[in-house]
Order: structure tokens, then sequence, then C-alpha cells
């Protein structure tokens, strides 16, 4: 229990984060027309591609004869590009073809 | 120096994933908000590799960053562009499982090493298991889902899953406060973790896969927000605010659009997840087939019927998108507008694979965005309508979702085509649609059937009509 409280007290910070942006994330996207459903589900797609950053840490300090983390990490930067900027290219190609019928 | 730059651009890459969520959700700024969340990702990238410090030292080995970097950019970008937009769907969700498997192998590595540093304080075991769990049964959720979407895996249920999948998850859950209450972080833990491991993607497995095809597009936006979820515990690992802000807005986020989509379906959450398509609802819909004869047409008279007309409607649906009709469709509007025929589309939300897929494939050819009705209006217009052409769309027009209490889509709001005065169904075959189900409005006396390609029908129509 104590170890509990003070985990909570030493992240109070990214507690608050994790709150508001809960609450933003909502905000954010309450009215949206269903045509961009898709769209905006393969941005949100893209944007948790973020998780890259933790993959890239991984790499960065591991030991040079830790392999265990060398091998995973990365396989993990590699999955992790691949979410990120096939995501990103994925949603503009679609929002492209939504641009055009606007001229 | 260096650290407070990085604080900075975390904090410009958590501003640029608000605005472009924001701005992705208006279709006038979706394209650029995209662009600038793509911005703020690439910067928090290279401000991490170059600026990252773990106690005082920056990140070393950047031969294998980069080379990582390279060769996942090429991966993505390649198949990103190549896909077809048919297949966007499952490609997202391809996507989205190799976010989920990223963030497994992050939780792997983490455990491993905090078992070697000796270092066991209960709320880190705790964040890399949650990471772990969630990371998992979202990447081999999503590659199940994959699998359906491009009809390499059927649906598959069996007496009792639920009662499987909730003992699993139970397993899951025990084990997890057994690691993080009990043990902690010691060698014996870490066989059990590769335990939880493995029962998490048995999880997703079992979770993704009884659920029909139909309900696919609410499956991948769940996700979806389960991969952000896992993001955002990486957030709280590295103390890292954007890997807190991104990973927490597409989880919360997500499953609002997880709600929206199920609404435009007119279902709940949980009568997709648990009363889903397929098992018990298919088989007995299946055993229901002699429903009479259904009349076919000729391409002449069809062309007739509708260069006659004075106000065409068509539904496309997922046949357009196989065949890859949609220019032939604009062509069809054209020649028939000409003719002083009035044309317009009928959009039901969750026509094609995905909410918005139609939209997505006829704005590709640059149909004009007035003549799409969205549901409601188009609802309101059938009963003043001479011809209703259905291209290969199929649930979205079936009566037994009004008519029939004992129909698994039951409930939801479809497209009311039998108000119009003829109805002309274009399909490959007289098999059911991706719900499973048999189609009274086929056997319906005002409807008549035209078989073939959607694009090879379109075409020979367009000719017939110019002749007419």
């Amino acid at each position: 229990m104590e170890y509990i409280l003070s985990f909570l007290h030493q992240h109070i910070d990214l507690i608050y984060i994790v709150i508001l942006s809960i609450f933003l994330g909502v905000e954010v996207i309450s009215r949206v027309p269903s045509v961009l459903h898709t769209p905006l589900m393969s941005g949100a797609n893209a944007i948790h591609g973020v998780v890259i950053i933790g993959a890239i840490i991984v790499m960065g300090k591991a030991e040079a004869d830790n392999y265990l983390a060398l091998i995973i990490g990365f396989l993990a930067v590699i999955l992790g590009t691949i979410n990120v900027v096939g995501g990103f290219v994925v949603t503009d190609r679609m929002l492209e073809m939504f641009k055009g019928k606007k001229k | 120096m260096g650290s407070s730059i990085l604080s900075i651009i975390y904090l410009v890459g958590s501003v640029t994933f608000i605005l472009g969520l924001k701005m992705l959700s208006k279709p006038d700024t979706a394209r650029k908000g995209n662009l600038v969340a793509a911005a703020g990702m690439t910067l928090a990238i290279l401000g991490t590799i170059f600026l990252y410090k773990v106690d005082d030292v920056p990140l070393h080995n950047y031969g294998w960053i980069f080379t990582g970097l390279l060769i996942g950019g090429v991966i993505g970008v390649l198949s990103a562009k190549k896909v077809k937009m048919t297949a966007m769907p499952e490609m997202v969700s391809m996507f989205n499982g190799m976010g989920g498997a990223c963030a497994a192998l992050i939780s792997i590595v983490e455990f491993n090493h905090l078992v070697a540093s000796g270092a066991t304080t209960g709320g880190m075991v705790a964040i890399i298991l949650l990471s772990l769990v969630i990371g998992a049964i979202s990447c081999a959720g999503s590659i199940i889902a994959w699998g359906k979407l491009a009809g390499k895996i059927k649906d598959f249920s069996f007496n009792g899953q639920h009662i499987l999948n909730l003992g699993v998850l139970v397993v899951i859950i025990g084990l997890f406060v057994w690691l993080v209450l009990g043990v902690g972080a010691t060698a014996t833990s870490l066989v059990v973790f590769y335990i939880v491991l493995a029962l998490a993607l048995f999880y997703g497995i079992l979770f993704v896969l009884p659920i029909g095809g139909a309900d696919m597009p609410v499956v991948i936006s769940l996700l979806n927000s389960f991969t952000g979820v896992a993001a955002a515990c990486g957030g709280f690992l590295y103390n890292n605010p954007v890997m807190l802000t991104g990973g927490i807005l597409v989880g919360s986020a997500g499953t609002i659009l997880t709600i929206l989509m199920c609404k435009a379906m007119n279902r709940s959450l949980k009568n997709v997840l648990i009363g889903s398509f397929g098992g018990a609802a298919a088989a007995a819909a299946g055993g229901s087939k002699d429903q009479g004869n259904y009349k076919e047409i000729s391409l002449n008279d069809a062309a007739v019927v509708m260069a006659y007309a004075n106000k065409v409607i068509i539904v496309p649906g997922y046949g357009l998108a196989v065949a890859q009709a949609q220019h032939a469709c604009h062509e069809l509007e054209k020649q028939l507008g000409e003719r002083g025929v009035e044309v317009k589309y009928a959009i039901h939300p969750v026509a094609g694979r995905m909410p918005g897929h139609m939209n997505v494939l006829l704005a590709e050819a640059d149909v004009p965005y007035e003549k799409l009705l969205e549901m409601e209006d188009a609802n309101t217009e059938f009963p003043t309508t001479d011809v209703v052409l259905v291209l290969g769309a199929n649930d979205v027009v079936n009566p037994a979702a009004k008519n029939d209490p004992a129909s698994p889509i039951y409930g939801m709001p479809i497209l009311e085509v039998e108000q119009a005065k003829v109805v002309i169904v274009n399909k490959r075959s007289m098999k059911p649609g991706y719900a499973g189900i048999e189609n009274d409005l086929f056997f319906q006396p005002k409807t008549s059937m035209l078989f073939g390609d959607a694009k090879k029908v379109l075409q020979e129509l367009l000719a017939a009509i110019k002749e007419v």
C-alpha cells in the first residue's frame, strides 16, 4: 500500500497529464462526421506510433554485449517505424482523395 | 542545455498531436492535420535520438537505430503506397499490430533489465506488464482482424468460447497481480512473465476470432485505442511526456471513435463484442434459404429503365470497391446526367469495409460531393425515386434489419431502397453478404438482379445506354 502511494506521488505530474489528455481526446473528436471516421482512425493509429521513442531509448542505452536488448530493440524500432511512417502515408493517401473532390 | 531543448521538443510534439487530431476531425483541415502530427512526430523522434540522455550519458548504437529506422521507413512507405484503396482497412489494422508488437517488445527488454539490475519496484513492474499485455493483445488481435478483412481467416467460434475468453483473461489478471504485489522482478518471475505474454497473445486471437467481418472496423478502432494505452505506458516507463500525451490521446479519442462507429450502426459496443455475428446467428439465418425466386434483368432492359427514369439513386457497396468500378460508375452517372436523369448516390455509413470507405472511392473518381446523400437524406428521397441501382451492397439494404427481430443485423439502420419504384441489384452471385445472412430484398417483386462483376456490368450498361 505504501509503495503504491509513493509511486503515485512520484508520478503525480504524469498522472495529471493522463487525466487531462483523456478529456482532451474525447473533446477533440467528439463531433466528427462519419465520412472522416476511417482517416481519423488511421491518423490516430499513426500517432500512437510514438511508442517508437521507447524503442529508440531501449536501443540507444543497450550495452554492446546485451544481445537480447539489441536484437529485440532493433526489431521494435523497425516495427514502430512501420507503424509511424506507414500510418501517416496511408492517412495522407486517403485524405488526398477527399481534397480532389473539392475542386 | 540539450535536455531543456528536448523537453521543449516534447512539448511541441504533444501540441502537434492535439492540433493534428483536432484538424483531422474536420474535412477542410484533415490533410493538413495529418501533416502537422507527422512533423511533430519526426521532431520528437530526432530529438530523442540526439538529445536524450540516460544518467547524463547520451544514447549510442546509432548505426542500429538508423538502420532500423531506414528498414521500417522503407517498408512503411512501400506498403502504404502500394496498397489498393480497397485493402486500406486491413493495412491500418496491420500497422496497428506493429505498434502493439513494438510496445510488447519494449516491455520484454525492460523487464529483463529490471531482473538483471535486481530493482523490484511494484509500480514499474505494473507499468511494464500493462504495456506487455495490452500491446500483445492489440498485436495478435490486429493480425487476426487483418486476416479476416483480407479473407484469409474465417469466422470461428465454438460453444463456451466466451467462458474460455473470460477464463484466460482472469488468469492473465491473476498472474499480473501476483507479479506486481508478490514476487516483483526476479529470475523465476521471468518465466511467469513470458507465460503472461503467451496468454495475452492467445487472448488477442480468441477475442477477435468470433467477431464477424462486418464488425471488423469497430474492432480495429478498439485495438487502435488499446495500442494508444500501451504507448502511454511507455511514457510512464521513461518519464516521457510526448509518449504519454500521444498514447493517451489516441486511447481516449480511439475509444470515442469506436463508440461513434457503433452508433452509426445503431449497436452497442457490448453487442458487437459479445453478441457477435457469425456462430449461432449465422447458422440460424442460413437455415431459412427457401425464400422463393428472384428474377434477372437483361442489360438492355436495365439500360432502358434507367435511361427513361427521372431520378436514379446508386447505392454503392463493397462489390464496387472490389471491382474498382468507381470510375465506370462515375461515367454512367455522367451519361445519365446528360440525358437529363437526376443521379445521386446513397451512402450508408458502414457501406464497404469501413465507415467512409465509399466516400473515399467515389471521391477518387471525381464524383462531386453534392451528389452523395447521407443515409437519412437518401431515405427521404427513395419514395420519389424511379430506379435504385445497388452496386455490390447487401447488408446495408437488407430489410431484415427493420422487419426481422431474429436477424443478427436487426436494429441496424438501413437504406430503404424498397421504397423506390424499381430496384436493380448488381451482385456477382446470389451468395449472402459479409454478415452471412440472406437478403429478402432480392426476392421482392420490384427487385431485379443483374449478375456480374460491377465494373464490367457498368461498362456494358454505359454502352447500352448510349445506344438507347
